[in-house]
């Protein structure tokens, strides 16, 4: 009988963690061998000796975290096989950004696959999802509410630039973090027929150039900050969340603050954040995306790492699956949407 | 309904009063009747549907959805009307989604047993935007971030030569979907004629004195009246009938029939509402057992007696006194108040002083916990409509403080809902801390994420919505009085408590002791 993976995945202090393969998955602090999902910085911390992850995840990881990054860093190409402890390592993509990957562990015939962050939605920015049929699924839960419904991300593109069209004396610039939100918005824009270049604050260029290196097309991009602001006028600027409600925005003409995140679903929440024109579009999965894909991986149990676990634990209890809160302090801070 | 509802989604997040009025100008221009007047009324609260209430869409919301589910979305979402408008699950229909008119003419008509099915197709045939807009319609909780006299303003540009007052001023004579207002605006017809309704007139309202103000009053120009801790009210009664409006435009006169009953003359007066006994102010408290009330019971008219504090008159009669000065209008108060002898009235009394040294001293010494501070009004001055500049001041007492330690935090509801912004605090008495008060504002929106940070890394248990934080918070809260109370343990309630500062200099156990609190008190 295959051991239940509860008796080879640990959860310590640091993290979940593999005790015969002596690693930890997206650990909180730094350890001796990490397996990364993906480089946001609540995922990816800085301080490990030795990580395993995708190429593109070790190429961001490597560009945003200098010295912090891991000594030495082993990738993985998708369904690439490796051997750790007795436990098989393979990574699968998880659809959330450039890189990001589901961490499938194999020990004595069970299988334990933990998704990281992840969507269902296709994007072009990045691999989508691929389901990996497992005993134990560990999930996120960001979005996990039925109020969470994400619309299509085109729709909400074509708003952004129906108001573009609507205050052309304006500069429309939309709050998104460096590493995900901003290249798919850009490759949404571009999808959406915005050909004209758009111009981005200092924090978000590297990662873009990073995204061309791994074959992803973003077109015109400029920077924000040395622009005359008359160039800005009628345009569309990408800046971090930070930025806009800074100083640095008075550049901008007039500005209409908008923000692209699942959270903007909720009225209330997008009106405390000062935005006026919130755009729903997520790197998340939303509730029934969430409830597709423990239909799609089909495992009895579900651990559930950080998001509204108990909405989670409760709907896939009504469908049979056993329920575990991880409640893993960390995640889902900063970066996340 | 979807042009309605557009324009509710974006005067909700549109921050600029140009920009408000702009949008609402747009759809009063281009929305036809009677869709848009229904609009107007919807903004101006003038819609009431009483047979449409929150229970029917909690029950529609129950029957499509998992009651856990629902609960834990509900207590994310803070609001029961977006958290249904988002999280109903459509079931396919070919039904067109209904106009503002036929909505409205159905809420009005359809018998109470029809609705959850004619309320269900309609949700089926919108998106999620014109769900929230009719669920807000229907449980009549239409928050638009426009108030009123905005869509008044708006409508008054459209017009030629047309102000917001001229609007008031026949808007009670009017009812939805004003046909006949759209038209005198339109210049299609004449102004209408209230005849002899009690209609509102806007009042004029006072800027807070700061210090830097002080140097530029001089004294001799300037009368001095108590601020008492009521609410403003304005009492109409006219050939046509009698009302009493709070300061919003809002009529009030089903909770106060006794203040109504005791109307025997034609004439529009300006006061401040409060309960009292034999003579003295009661407490807010008190007050507020009468407030927000569509009818009153016998007993608590005996229990909260409440008396009109009359200090300006709009008009004696027929005659506008509006345009006199208001050492003017006071006379002829005055000598209308001995005239008619009003039950359940009396006049504010003017205070004499020599300097403004006087009155601060005045306002320094002014303890009885009714009165809020002092209110200085130019003699000269008008009745002018609004908050002109300069001729009304309030000067309210300093606040009071004392630090506090963070016990209990819920989410807010509105604009705070997901964010734990509601905060009960309290004080200590021997090693126990007592909870003495509730604050929900007071902060900067960056002292709130840091609040909210805090409440959720540092939760100790849950209460359903309310988590109970460690006791480790310091906060300064600023207060307006301290006043006994039975209703609370701690025996004291604080008036407007807001936070001040957060104290992440001082550790909990050297907040306030409760008795120090207690010598706050304030006996009227």
């Amino acid at each position: 009988m295959a051991p239940h993976p509860q008796t080879w995945l640990k959860l310590l202090s640091q993290g979940l963690y593999c005790e015969p393969g002596g690693f930890f998955i997206d650990p909180l602090r730094g350890v001796e061998r990490a397996v990364i999902t993906h480089a946001h910085s609540d995922h990816a911390r800085p301080g490990h000796a030795h990580a395993l992850c995708s190429p593109a995840t070790r190429d961001l990881m490597q560009a945003r975290m200098g010295q912090g990054a891991p000594a030495t860093i082993e990738a993985l190409s998708w369904g690439e096989r490796v051997t750790m402890g007795g436990v098989g390592i393979s990574l699968h993509p998880a659809g959330h950004v450039l890189g990001s990957a589901q961490i499938c562990l194999e020990y004595q015939g069970s299988r334990a696959v933990i998704s990281g962050d992840y969507k269902r939605t296709a994007d072009t920015t990045c691999d989508g999802f691929a389901p990996v049929a497992c005993d134990v699924f560990v999930t996120e839960a960001t979005f996990a509410l039925p109020v969470f419904r994400h619309p299509d991300p085109l729709a909400e593109i074509r708003r952004l630039l129906a108001s573009v069209a609507l205050f052309p004396e304006r500069t429309h610039v939309v709050g998104c973090y460096a590493l995900g939100k901003t290249q798919r918005l850009i490759a949404l824009l571009r999808e959406a027929g915005w050909d004209r270049p758009i111009h981005l604050h200092g924090a978000l260029a590297p990662l873009c150039a990073i995204y061309e290196a791994h074959g992803v097309r973003l077109g015109d991009l400029r920077p924000a900050t040395v622009a005359a602001k008359s160039d800005l006028v009628g345009g569309i600027v990408l800046a971090p969340p930070s930025a806009v409600a800074d100083r640095w925005a008075r550049r901008l003409a007039e500005p209409v603050v908008a923000v692209a995140s699942g959270w903007m679903r909720v009225r209330q929440r997008a009106k405390q954040g000062g935005v006026e024109l919130p755009l729903v579009i997520s790197d998340h999965a939303d509730w029934d995306e969430l409830l597709a894909t423990l239909d799609d991986v089909g495992a009895p149990e579900i651990w559930v790492t950080h998001g509204r676990e108990d909405a989670l634990i409760h709907a896939a209890g009504l469908r049979g699956i056993k329920g575990r809160a991880l409640r893993l302090v960390g995640y889902g801070e900063g970066e996340e949407e | 309904m979807i042009a309605f509802a557009d324009l509710l989604e974006r005067l909700v997040f549109t921050p600029g009063r140009l920009a408000k009025l702009a949008l609402l100008r747009r759809y009063f221009a281009t929305v036809p009747d009677p869709d848009r007047g229904f609009a107007l009324a919807a903004i101006t609260g003038a819609l009431k549907f009483p047979t449409a209430k929150a229970g029917l869409i909690r029950e529609l919301a129950a029957a499509r959805t998992d009651p856990v589910l629902f609960d834990l979305s509900y207590d994310y979402v803070g609001d029961l009307a977006e958290t249904v408008a988002l999280i109903w699950p459509e079931r396919p229909t070919n039904a067109a989604t209904p106009s503002l008119s036929e909505v409205v003419a159905t809420l009005a008509s359809a018998a109470k047993a029809d609705l959850p099915a004619i309320v269900a197709t309609w949700l089926d045939a919108s998106d999620a935007s014109v769900r929230l807009a009719l669920l807000k319609l229907i449980t009549g909780g239409l928050r638009v971030g426009a108030s009123g006299r905005l869509a008044k303003t708006a409508l008054a540009e459209l017009g030629q030569g047309i102000s917001a007052d001229d609007i008031e001023e026949v808007w009670h004579g009017l009812t939805p979907p004003y046909g006949e207002l759209f038209a005198w605006i339109e210049g299609r017809g004449p102004k209408p004629d209230p005849r002899h309704a009690p209609v509102f007139r806007a009042p004029m309202l006072a800027h807070p004195l700061e210090e830097s103000d002080l140097a530029d009053l001089v004294a001799a120009e300037h009368r001095a009246e108590w601020k008492w801790d009521g609410i403003r009210v304005q009492l109409v009664a006219t050939q046509g009938g009698r009302a009493l409006y709070s300061r919003g435009a809002e009529d009030i006169s089903g909770a106060f029939p006794e203040i109504l009953a005791g109307v025997a003359f034609h004439a529009v007066l300006d006061g401040e509402l409060l309960v009292m006994r034999d003579g003295v102010v009661a407490p807010f408290a008190d007050l507020q057992q009468r407030l927000n009330r569509k009818s009153v019971t016998a007993k608590m008219q005996r229990d909260f007696p409440v008396h009109i504090r009359l200090y300006d008159m709009l008009f004696d009669g027929a005659e506008d006194l509006r345009r006199l000065s208001f050492d003017e209008r006071r006379a002829r108060l005055e000598a209308w108040f001995a005239r008619t002898q009003p039950a359940r009235m009396d006049l504010s009394e003017q205070i004499a002083f020599s300097s403004l040294e006087d009155l601060a001293e005045l306002r320094h010494a002014a303890r009885a916990a009714s009165i809020e501070g002092l209110m200085l009004k130019r003699a000269d001055s008008p009745y002018v409509p609004g908050r002109p500049k300069g001729l009304w001041w309030k000067w309210k007492r300093d606040p009071l403080s004392i630090d506090a330690v963070l016990m209990y935090a819920q989410r807010g509801h509105g604009k705070r809902s997901s964010y734990y912004s509601d905060f009960t605090f309290g004080l200590w008495r021997g090693d126990e801390l007592l909870p003495v008060g509730k604050a929900y504002f007071g902060f900067t929106d960056e002292e709130l994420v840091m609040l909210d940070k805090f409440v959720r890394n540092n939760t100790t248990q849950r209460f359903g919505p309310v988590r109970e934080v460690a006791k480790s918070m310091v906060v300064e809260v600023a207060f307006d009085a301290a006043q006994l109370s039975t209703r609370h343990k701690s025996g004291v309630a604080l008036r407007f408590p807001r936070i001040s500062r957060i104290r992440t200099d001082k550790p909990a156990a050297e907040a306030d002791q409760l008795e120090t609190l207690l010598a706050l008190v304030e006996r009227s």
